[in-house]
């Protein structure tokens, strides 16, 4: 039997990975470009990927992609996920795509039937339920949406109450949810009933609030019953370190620990590190939510817009979702992936700026090994995978010829690895500490989580710690 | 959106809520502009059809009509309450909301709580079940009393027993002014630690204040008003100073400033829980993070800044000015110095136009200067609303459970024992049915036990953070 020590390696080393899990797989990056193919090869063109492939393709396909239905949860749920269909849409209309204009509506084409349906009226109709226990946010939201003019929520899509969870995990896993969990799953599945091909779940939620958190931790649990066959990602956000809510410790842990037996992927996003790269990257000075919100949405919707499916350049990937999941998330263990996005400069900057792969690529891989989250020759280092996997099968890269959001070329990296270790231990750490002295305990043992239930989570994330380590 | 409702009991608790309604009217007024009636405004007020007669003329959407403030005021003698409904606000009040009596409490807690509490408790939980009906969603009872007196004491603290067994769900916020060093009152002391008693077993929050405080605040505002120090101008319509912006002209009672001043506290307490923000903190969350073991619910107050500058563009430094006082001890609103104590924790609610950046670079600047909890390294409570307070851009409003509010229980304590050794003015309150002394010795042992809580705290402030080991898991 192994003691593993609490202490986290340095993250720096992605090389150094021992490879006792039995059924190995471990670092799983993947990369997904949105580029203009043929004008720049890298020096010497990696065997994985295909990029010596021309992709003049004639008549693109009209394959139609699955659909994936948004769930927004709590203010930042709901934040945020107003700023990503907002992005989605806005490239999807973009005029600066260029590439071909049959290519465009492929892309188009492809972009709206995955996040939005249509209406009578030709406004589409974003895929997506909006839960909140109070009503300012989702009053915003809608109103936000609506007067964009291009898109829109569903008029029935939204579920709220009158008074908010209070930041307590347990008053929205134990008084909310079962309180509330009829209407909600109604009205969710009368929106995958819309899809004509349902691929799955998009779950945006924070950890360190109440709502997002326990009822976000509940809705989800309940999808995996009523829905086991399809897909479930949670797209969680990571409170800043020095904290939002005070409790935030307590109920990430509890969060985090539901999810991981509940959810397929769990897409974890900082705010710290948001926050870097609005103050370092993009020169805004005076940061605001809604700044921190555009750059997440940016990143999520370079890895969500369509790109083209490894059997063929004229395809459209059918299903992001299911990809994603089987590259990224092959053992039930390792759930936890990290998104890094390149580049990101200010709007002022972007016009003066030429962009080169090798540069991009260069840069990509500095951030995959130095951890930053701010940037295929050098992604094929075996170094930087488990001695299990050999670099084919565990890089993949997907490609499309439209410029996503005015960025002329744009690189995007989805990994698992042992990135997110370092801050979950930490909030492990503060949450023990906290839990040692039992304070705010009596907050939760009001509404039914007891000590027991957070010494199970306790449990569960140090596994997950472990396992991670261990790699 | 949820409602809640004031109850202002005895003389210092009405006028005090009597400015408070006066403010939180000229609020909502200066942020609808259209008139209609929205959930920001039902948080506080309901919109009623006057023409209606009986319970039916509530609206609930629509035009404002007449609007009457959610609140309870209750005073054992005629004398405030009667003015307030003489005054410019008796149209606010409904006087179905009003419990009064003739010949006052005598600055005694015994009278107040055990004969008042017990000739009123019908009539009072029916007023109080009558406010929760017209509330859709009611979340919080505001009480606003003194701590010194008889009524606002006694039958204060009664209430909150009466408003625990009938509605355990909603939360009780309590705003007790606690008497000052030179407080003419004599039996001040005897009142406050009886009082104290039933706040540490019957309330989920209480902001204690003290006039001397709200004094020395006031004063330095004229200070800088009078000395017109370059570049600051304090804007006459400021919520703050004045009350010249309110319905008609009243004239100038002594205690109007400092009421200004708690009742600018209550507005921006509740403002995340009204208007939008990108950030919002509701009521309940108060009380989840900052109360982290069910008796140590005392929060210290600061109000920042105390002035407006005549700059529309705040340059940052301005900004973190901002920051910086709210922590110093000359703007808590109890004689407290939060700075050389323990914090348990902390929240910041910014009003204004202010963003996270200005709140992260805030709050690390200021974190090496203050000591926390070694359990709650990083507790910081945020909350950022977009809607500034009338004749601000921005304000700041902290609340800390900190260790500094020991002095002044000790303070409390020793005044009381001084007075109780002698057994002085003890008759007064034996004599009263229901009063023994063991009231007394449970009430003193009471607040001992909490000094020393917060003792045990203060104990462990200068030693080093252990991590304490954690589970380890078997591979």
């Amino acid at each position: 039997m192994r003691m593993v020590s609490r202490l986290v390696r340095s993250l720096n080393r992605t090389e150094a990975l021992v490879g006792v899990w039995r059924q190995g797989l471990a670092v799983l990056p993947r990369l997904v470009w949105n580029p203009w193919a043929q004008v720049i090869l890298p020096p010497r063109p990696p065997k994985v990927l295909g990029l010596q492939v021309v992709f003049r393709g004639n008549t693109p396909s009209l394959w139609l992609s699955m659909s994936i239905v948004t769930v927004q949860l709590g203010q930042c749920g709901n934040q945020i996920g107003f700023e990503v269909f907002d992005a989605l849409l806005s490239d999807s209309h973009s005029s600066q795509g260029l590439c071909s204009m049959r290519e465009n509506e492929a892309y188009q084409a492809s972009c709206k039937e995955r996040f939005f349906s249509e209406e009578e009226n030709g406004v589409p109709i974003a895929r997506a339920v909006l839960v909140d226990m109070e009503p300012k946010v989702i009053n915003q939201t809608l109103s936000k949406a609506a007067q964009s003019g291009q898109w829109k929520y569903g008029q029935h899509a939204c579920f709220c109450q009158k008074q908010g969870s209070g930041n307590n995990w347990a008053y929205g896993y134990s008084v909310h949810g079962p309180r509330h969990e009829e209407s909600i799953m109604n009205i969710i599945r009368k929106e995958v009933e819309k899809c004509d091909s349902f691929s799955g779940f998009f779950i945006i939620m924070s950890m360190a609030g109440g709502t997002g958190s326990g009822l976000g931790a509940f809705v989800t649990q309940n999808l995996e019953d009523q829905y086991s066959n399809s897909l479930k990602m949670n797209q969680i956000i990571w409170p800043y370190g020095t904290g939002e809510v005070i409790v935030q410790n307590y109920n990430s842990i509890l969060t985090l620990s539901h999810l991981y037996r509940s959810s397929d992927a769990l897409l974890l996003h900082e705010n710290d590190a948001i926050h870097k790269i609005c103050a370092k990257l993009m020169n805004i000075k005076q940061i605001s939510f809604s700044d921190i919100n555009q750059v997440l949405a940016h990143q999520l919707g370079s890895v969500f817009q369509p790109t083209y499916s490894a059997e063929s350049s004229f395809h459209y990937r059918r299903n992001p979702l299911g990809d994603l999941m089987e590259h990224l998330v092959p053992h039930p263990e390792f759930k936890m992936l990290s998104v890094r996005n390149i580049p990101h400069m200010s709007e002022n900057s972007l016009a003066y700026t030429t962009f080169t792969w090798a540069g991009l690529l260069k840069h990509l891989r500095q951030m995959l090994i130095s951890n930053a989250k701010m940037e295929e020759e050098g992604f094929k280092d075996p170094a930087l995978y488990t001695s299990w996997l050999k670099p084919v099968n565990a890089f993949n890269v997907w490609k499309t010829q439209r410029a996503f959001s005015k960025y002329e070329k744009s690189a995007v990296l989805v990994s698992n690895s042992q990135f997110l270790v370092k801050p979950l231990d930490m909030i492990v750490g503060k949450a023990w500490n906290m839990f040692a002295s039992k304070a705010y305990i009596h907050q939760y043992t009001k509404f039914g989580i007891e000590e027991e239930d957070f010494l199970d989570s306790f449990t569960s994330l140090e596994q997950v710690v472990a396992s991670y380590c261990n790699l | 959106m949820t409602q809640s409702v004031v109850v202002q009991v005895g003389q210092c608790g009405n006028q005090i809520g009597c400015c408070f309604w006066d403010l939180a009217l000229r609020e909502h007024a200066a942020v609808n502009q259209k008139g209609i009636y929205d959930e920001a405004i039902s948080s506080f007020f309901r919109n009623v059809d006057t023409r209606v007669v009986g319970d039916g003329g509530s609206i609930s959407k629509g035009k404002i009509c007449s609007l009457k403030a959610r609140a309870v005021l209750i005073d054992m003698e005629e004398g405030v309450v009667n003015e307030i409904l003489q005054g410019p606000l008796r149209d606010v009040f409904d006087t179905k909301q009003l419990i009064t009596d003739i010949s006052g409490s005598g600055n005694n807690w015994a009278v107040g709580h055990k004969v008042f509490g017990s000739l009123y408790q019908d009539q009072i939980l029916e007023k109080f079940r009558k406010s929760a009906e017209h509330c859709d969603c009611l979340q919080c009872f505001f009480i606003i009393h003194s701590m010194g007196g008889g009524t606002g004491s006694g039958l204060g603290t009664f209430l909150l027993k009466v408003l625990e067994d009938e509605f355990p769900e909603v939360y009780r916020f309590v705003t007790s002014i606690y008497p000052s060093g030179e407080d003419d009152v004599i039996t001040s002391p005897y009142n406050s630690i009886l009082a104290m008693k039933e706040l540490n077993e019957h309330a989920d929050c209480v902001l204690p204040i003290d006039n001397q405080s709200l004094f020395d605040i006031i004063s330095k505002i004229d200070l800088m008003v009078n000395s017109g120090k370059l570049g600051t101008t304090v804007k006459p319509k400021s919520l703050v100073t004045s009350s010249s912006g309110a319905l008609k002209k009243r004239h100038k009672k002594p205690f109007d400033a400092m009421n200004n001043i708690v009742a600018n506290l209550l507005l921006n307490l509740t403002s995340s829980a009204r208007f939008e923000g990108s950030l919002n903190m509701d009521l309940n969350e108060i009380s989840m993070n900052l109360v982290p073991f069910p008796q140590l619910h005392y929060l210290v107050s600061s109000l920042t800044p105390l002035y407006t500058l005549t700059d529309v563009n705040i340059p940052p430094r301005r900004l973190d000015q901002m920051f910086s006082d709210a922590f110093s001890k000359d703007h808590q609103l109890l004689r407290a110095d939060p700075k050389h104590s323990l914090y348990l924790a902390c929240a910041l609610m910014v009003r204004g136009n202010v963003q996270i950046s200005d709140l992260r670079r805030n709050i690390e600047r200021l974190k090496p200067s203050l000591q926390f909890v070694s359990w709650n390294q990083e507790g910081w409570k945020t909350s950022l609303c977009s809607v500034p307070p009338v004749g601000h851009s921005h304000s700041l409003l902290a609340l800390a459970n900190n260790t500094c509010v020991k002095p002044t229980f000790m303070e409390l304590k020793e005044r009381f024992m001084r007075l109780y050794k002698k057994k002085a003015h003890l008759h007064h309150y034996l004599q009263v049915e229901g009063m023994e002394e063991s009231c007394f010795t449970e009430a003193v042992s009471s607040l001992s036990a909490l000094i020393q809580e917060y003792d045990q705290l203060d104990a462990t402030k200068n030693m080093p953070v252990q991590d304490l080991p954690r589970l380890s898991i078997a591979m």
